[in-house]
């Protein structure tokens, strides 16, 4: 694509974006949102983080150490440090630079 | 709103890092295939999307149609119609706030706006301040272009790094864990069964049948 394509590319996945983002705000805008729904929303940040945890790791494999290993020992960085000193920053920076090392100098 | 920004600063920080490593990788991809700094700019003020930024960058040079764009965008950002849905009793009343709020729920901004004690300002603060780093990194990465003195492979790991200390810190915090275990068996089991490509739309079918299911069992016990 050239640049115009490009940017009225942009245009059409922002607005699809901007879309997904504002329909459940303008269902319920004019009346109040059920209460099973909202007892419904309670519970989905808690799948929905699991469900994105599994969205980052889609491209590990089993097939070869590689292919798994440093994104099990880097998540066991992150989960294991977050458990002890409960320091997102801590345990972000940790577990990253440990993959990096992993994926650039080990496998 | 004031008493908020050291707080909602605070809090941003591992965004921060996550947004401008990865703001910085989509401007480096970008710029590598030859698309300029206002066109990485655009997509980042207006898309604020990164998953989806990055898959787009792949439609680009595919020559991909309008209509592909639309749908792939359409099946990458369906997640977020959860966390709309979660929000819409939280955001309500909270006027000329509540567009901006609304757009730019990204996933870390959810994981920080989700929680109970967090109320309109602290919330309006942490998606200002989650959009700036990734406008800010966007721009960094677009303006080094390929000319970054480090080798990044791997510094992606930071998203997931990310989502997972929240998934741990929530696990710590709720007792009831059906919740987190249905999200990551379900979405483990339609990835299996429907390859990393498609695996999203199924796995949030497949949540929202079994939270509905958990719920009525719930209710009657």
């Amino acid at each position: 694509m050239n640049g115009t394509q490009v940017f009225l590319a942009i245009l059409v996945i922002a607005a699809v974006t901007a879309l997904l983002r504002f329909l459940p705000f303008l269902l319920f805008s004019g009346r109040k949102t059920p209460d099973w729904l909202i007892r419904f929303g309670g519970l989905l940040p808690y799948a929905a983080m699991g469900m994105l945890v599994v969205y980052c790791l889609k491209g590990v494999t089993f097939g070869a150490l590689p292919g798994f290993l440093p994104a099990l020992i880097a998540g066991a960085v992150v989960v294991g440090s977050y458990v002890w000193k409960k320091n997102t920053l801590v345990s972000i920076i940790g577990g990253t630079v440990c993959y990096m090392v992993l994926v650039q100098f080990v496998f | 709103m004031k008493k908020y920004i050291k707080k909602a600063f605070a809090d941003t920080v591992p965004v921060m890092t996550g947004y401008v490593v990865l703001g910085m990788g989509f401007g480096v991809i970008m710029s590598a295939n030859g698309y300029g700094p206002l066109l990485s700019l655009a997509m980042s003020l207006l898309v604020y999307a990164g998953s989806m930024q990055y898959a787009a960058v792949g439609l680009f040079t595919g020559g991909a149609s309008l209509v592909t764009a639309a749908l792939t965008a359409l099946a990458v950002n369906a997640r977020h119609l959860f966390y709309g849905i979660s929000m819409t009793e939280k955001y309500r009343g909270t006027g000329w706030k509540k567009p901006y709020l609304i757009f730019g729920l990204t996933d870390e901004t959810y994981s920080l706006v989700c929680r109970e004690e967090a109320d309109t300002d602290y919330c309006f603060l942490v998606t200002l301040f989650d959009h700036i780093w990734w406008v800010s990194g966007t721009l960094i990465g677009a303006l080094l272009g390929r000319g970054l003195p480090i080798n990044t492979e791997g510094i992606d790991f930071a998203l997931t790094a990310l989502f997972l200390t929240i998934f741990t810190d929530q696990w710590m915090k709720k007792k009831d864990h059906v919740p987190a275990i249905s999200g990551v068996v379900i979405s483990v089991l339609c990835l299996l069964l429907f390859g990393p490509d498609r695996f999203l739309i199924p796995s949030m079918i497949g949540i929202t049948a079994v939270l509905l299911l958990y719920m009525r069992k719930e209710k009657t016990v």
